[in-house]
């Protein structure tokens, strides 16, 4: 790289939704390529730097899916920074893991869950603090506009960095057979 | 005038065939792959996934049920028909509940494996997130009507091979649904056996073997390191 | 009531215990009944050596089959968007308000059920409603009070008052087939006169097209039947009159049925074949007694039986089987399946029914319009037919008219009539759109009104729907969306999932909360569906859709809202449940619109 004209690097912020973390951890798997990438980005909001809100991004990596309405401002704050918006690993694609209650009714789960107190009678917690949950578990491609996705659960190391060297590089990101996968 | 040969044209190839052969299994006898689902070696063609969907002599159609003739020119391997096919994966994907981390047929899965190999990256449409039932009642068998992609392979196989008629299709449009002949509608009081070829032929992870799960480690899956289009083709080729 | 077998057994008996009459057995075995309860269901497998999955799997296509009870008196509402401009959807609620009902669910106390269906084919005398299969037209509050009153004092139908159940023929132009003087049998014997081959001859000199809506020549099937292998031949005829803003067959079944039944004779004098069927829609099975009594004089008549009017050999009678709402079953394989005691799903074609239909044999199937002008071939001879109408599509066309017109009924035109016309005839004031061919067929705004009927130009199995400048095209295009979902076969994936789709997102665009993603997914899906379905249900599907899309597209445009894109399902709603338990309404606990 010509250390002289030293480009702008590219700003990239991640969040966690209703997710495991798992698609975050493969990020941090592409183990001695992160000084590699650390070259080339800084990273705004994201679990990485604890910064709490995003400003203006060029790349939004969102894994997990949408449980509750918290998830949805979080995931419009990225559509409103990001150039790029991404949908990173199962959850975020298609609803994932979380998307198994989606077969019960939310109100029949809250119940069940908050059954067990002294009295037994079911006491749903009424602080507004808590994010209230989504009557089911969704993409995030159903409410905002998603530009890539990149599958796995989760994608592996080798597929993030495959994706983002391509997207930094200006090519559009495409994944070897190998890395290409639902699980 | 002299005979036309038994050869058509596939995306510039020249594909041989034999009188009474489908365009598919000539193209696969030639080594050459079309997507396909609900189409199997052993079975009459069926024709209801589309996934073959091909260009003939500018008529679009399932490669599976047109016969081969000589001269035809077909098309297969377009941005286009891919473009299609690539919509009908996310169609049965929404319509169902395909949770692949937790599926004991990921990486042997032909649905998943058209979706790496046409690379479909994700659903796209609003999913349907349907209700439906597992029927874990037989000792030897688990029924997960959530994977189910309506192929009838399981209904063709236990009506002409195994001669039990255990399963069927129902309903319509999108209630369409596998149910199963037994008094209680449970696979554990059919007539469904371990040697049925109804039982081993379904392509996804809705009819599954017990007490075999994830014995194959990822890495030797099926399709973890070549695609559909050349593992199925060695395969269904011989 | 008494033990199911008793009920049974004569029914089964009817049938001669062939599972292949298994769609009529279990609508009789309805009628009795009033549901297929899990020991109907299991008394009939047994009986006739099926298994009980493939009882399901008909009680579960089959719109009109019920596998849970829906009571003694089952309403349905006609559902064509014909029905919805006359005020159907407040006289439904009417209804169920006076009933205190809820859609689709059964009452309380076991007596009544509400719901919808597709469109029944009363659009002229629209709102309909069926109850139990028997069609009540012209719908007005007070009818739906008088209704409401004879169910809860729990009337016999029966007992009701006739005029509820008057259907009306509204012939309003008739030409060649519905004016001319017509003595029954001439036709049979002119055919019998020329013999079979001349006969097939005269056919293929009138060019007749079948008037399903296809346009296939009529000759050529039968030639290819009569000289495709097979024992046995079968003809039949295609009476599932099921696109939405058809009724033409209905009248001709009503009113003309012996020149259908001779329509039929004659196809089999040419192909051989011995047996026929008319495959009635269900909606129409209020027909079947009077067609029976038809059948039975002209039996007397020697038109069918043996020896028809004397001829040697020529041997021929026709059984009724009765649909059950499934629209698909208007496709002829589809019919065939149902016929064979199936869910209707269309066979993979080729092969055609010509060479293998009814049960594997050659078979004709044909329209109910078709079968009447073969019988004006045989009179009046193939030439003289082919005198009347265009080149390519010769004799007259019967055109169903209703919507916003001052006389909605039947216009006979000769091919070739411009829609200016028909609309000028029907007193269309002010129309702002014409959809011609049904659900199934195209849209025309009046730029095109100059467009003629005509396989060449405008072809159509005869529905005009006029909409005036007033109407929403969106609610038609909804409409229209939702049919198609409801009648998708479930055979193909792109027809099975991708009818689901649309409906979503046309019901999206018309709640205000489609984007311009919506329309360019909609393009693509129309382009799918059309080059991918199986058959011609999902290839058509869309057709109205794009045509109303692209030529009322400041309509549809206008519902659009200005963001590039629009949450799939309503977000604040999607938090109500969660709010009800947690007995939350501050602002957080509501999510409104993306900024």
């Amino acid at each position: 790289m010509d250390v002289g004209t030293a480009p702008k690097k590219v700003k990239i912020a991640t969040a966690t939704l209703g997710g495991c973390f798992g698609c975050h951890m493969s990020l941090l798997d592409i183990d001695e390529r992160l000084l590699e990438l650390v070259q080339l980005v800084e990273f705004d909001r994201s679990p990485i730097t604890d910064i709490k809100h995003c400003g203006p991004c060029d790349i939004g990596l969102i894994e997990g899916a949408l449980c509750n309405a918290e998830n949805v401002h979080v995931l419009r704050e990225f559509r409103a920074n990001c150039k790029f918006l991404v949908a990173v690993g199962a959850c975020a694609i298609n609803g994932g893991l979380p998307a198994q209650r989606n077969r019960f009714d939310v109100g029949d789960i809250l119940q069940k869950v908050y059954s067990d107190t002294p009295d037994g009678r079911s006491r749903v917690p009424n602080d507004p603090e808590l994010p209230l949950l989504l009557d089911k578990v969704y993409p995030i491609h159903d409410v905002v506009r998603i530009d890539y996705f990149i599958p796995g659960c989760p994608p592996s190391g080798d597929a993030l960095w495959k994706f983002l060297n391509d997207l930094i590089g200006g090519r559009t990101p495409r994944l070897d057979y190998p890395q290409f996968h639902f699980d | 005038m002299t005979e036309l040969a038994n050869v058509f044209n596939l995306d510039g190839a020249r594909i041989p065939f034999e009188p009474g052969q489908t365009i598919l299994t000539a193209a696969l006898a030639a080594g050459v792959y079309i997507p396909h689902l609900c189409a199997h070696p052993d079975f009459p063609p069926h024709g209801s996934c589309k996934l073959c969907t091909v260009t003939v002599n500018g008529r679009d159609g399932p490669a599976c049920t047109i016969n081969a003739l000589p001269g035809q020119d077909v098309r297969s391997d377009s941005p286009e028909l891919n473009e299609i096919r690539r919509v009908l994966l996310q169609m049965l994907f929404v319509e169902g509940n395909h949770f692949c981390p937790g599926c004991e047929k990921s990486g042997a899965c032909k649905l998943q494996a058209l979706a790496y190999d046409l690379e479909m990256l994700s659903p796209h449409f609003v999913q349907f997130f349907p209700n439906r039932k597992v029927d874990a009642s037989h000792p030897d068998f688990l029924l997960d009507f959530n994977r189910c992609i309506m192929c009838e392979l399981c209904v063709r196989a236990s009506r002409d091979v195994d001669g039990k008629n255990v399963f069927a299709l129902a309903g319509r449009s999108r209630d369409s649904h596998i149910i199963v002949n037994s008094p209680s509608g449970r696979l554990g009081d059919s007539t469904l056996s371990i040697d049925d070829k109804a039982a081993h032929v379904c392509p996804v992870g809705a009819i599954l073997r017990k007490e075999v799960g994830f014995v194959t480690p990822i890495g030797e899956r099926l399709y973890d390191h070549e695609p559909i289009s050349q593992v199925d083709l060695a395969e269904e080729a011989k | 009531m008494a033990s199911i077998a008793s009920s049974l057994d004569p029914i089964l008996a009817g049938y001669g215990h062939d599972p292949t009459a298994l769609l009529q057995i279990l609508r009789d075995a309805q009628e009795v009944f009033d549901w297929i309860s899990p020991e109907v269901r299991a008394a009939i497998a047994g009986t006739l050596g099926v298994p009980t999955a493939r009882i399901d799997s008909l009680t579960q296509f089959y719109a009109h089959l019920y596998d849970t009870p829906r009571g003694r008196y089952r309403i349905l509402f006609s559902d064509n968007i014909t029905d919805r401009m006359a005020g159907s959807v407040a006289l439904m609620d009417h209804m169920l308000t006076r009933l205190k009902l809820e859609r689709g669910k059964l009452s309380a106390d076991g007596v009544v059920s509400v719901d919808f269906t597709s469109c029944t084919g009363m659009c002229d005398q629209g709102p309909a409603l069926l109850v139990n299969n028997r069609p009540v037209t012209r719908l007005t509050p007070r009818r739906i009070d008088e209704i409401c009153d004879l169910i809860r004092a729990l009337t016999p139908l029966d007992e009701w008052p006739a005029d509820f159940f008057m259907v009306q023929d509204h012939i309003r132009r008739a030409d060649m087939l519905l004016g001319a003087a017509y003595r029954r049998g001439d036709a049979t014997r002119a055919a019998v006169a020329r013999g079979a081959q001349a006969m097939l001859d005269e056919m293929k000199r009138s060019n007749l097209r079948g008037r399903g809506g296809a346009g296939f020549t009529t000759a050529v099937k039968w030639e290819t039947c009569r000289d495709a292998p097979g024992e046995e031949r079968f003809i039949i005829c295609n009476a599932d009159e099921g696109e939405p803003g058809t009724f033409k067959d209905r009248v001709l079944l009503q009113s003309f049925s012996e020149r259908v039944f001779e329509g039929m004779a004659i196809a089999a004098l040419v192909t051989g074949a011995r047996r026929g069927f008319l495959y009635l829609r269900g909606e129409y099975s209020y027909l079947r007694a009077p067609l029976e009594a038809k059948l039975a004089e002209m039996r007397r008549e020697n038109l069918l039986g043996e020896k028809i009017c004397g001829a040697e050999g020529f041997d021929f009678d026709i059984a009724i089987h009765l649909g059950a709402g499934a629209y698909v079953c208007g496709e002829e394989t589809a019919l065939i399946e149902s016929l064979e005691g199936k869910p209707g799903k269309p066979r993979i074609r080729p092969p055609f029914p010509a060479t293998h239909g009814y049960l594997g044999f050659p078979t004709v199937v044909n329209n109910v319009e078709t079968l009447c002008k073969a019988t004006e071939v045989a009179l009046i001879g193939g030439a003289s037919y082919a005198g009347q109408g265009t080149k390519q599509s010769t004799g007259t066309k019967i055109l169903s008219v209703s919507g916003d017109c001052e006389r909605p009924g039947l216009y006979e035109y000769p091919f070739g009539v411009s829609i200016a016309q028909v609309l000028e005839d029907c007193g269309a004031q002010n129309p702002g759109a014409v959809q011609v061919g049904g659900a199934a067929g195209n849209c025309l705004t009046p730029a095109e009104f100059g467009r003629r009927i005509a396989f060449e130009d405008q072809p159509t199995a005869g529905a005009l729907m006029v909409f005036g400048s007033q109407r929403d095209m969106i609610e038609a295009a909804r409409n229209f969306a939702r049919f198609f979902a409801h009648e998708s076969c479930g055979f193909c994936t792109p027809c099975r999932v991708g009818t689901s789709l649309v409906a979503d997102m046309v019901d999206k665009i018309a709640a205000g909360r489609g984007a311009l993603y919506e329309t360019m997914d909609l393009q693509r899906l129309h382009d799918i569906l059309r080059r991918s379905s199986h058959c011609g249900l999902g290839q058509t599907a869309m057709l109205a859709l794009g045509d109303m899309m692209q030529k009322f597209r400041p309509a549809f445009e206008r519902r659009l809202t200005s963001r590039d894109f629009e949450p799939g399902f309503d977000l604040d709603a999607a938090l109500a449940r969660a709010r009800e338990l947690a007995g939350r309404d501050d602002a957080a606990a509501h999510l409104g619109a993306d900024i």
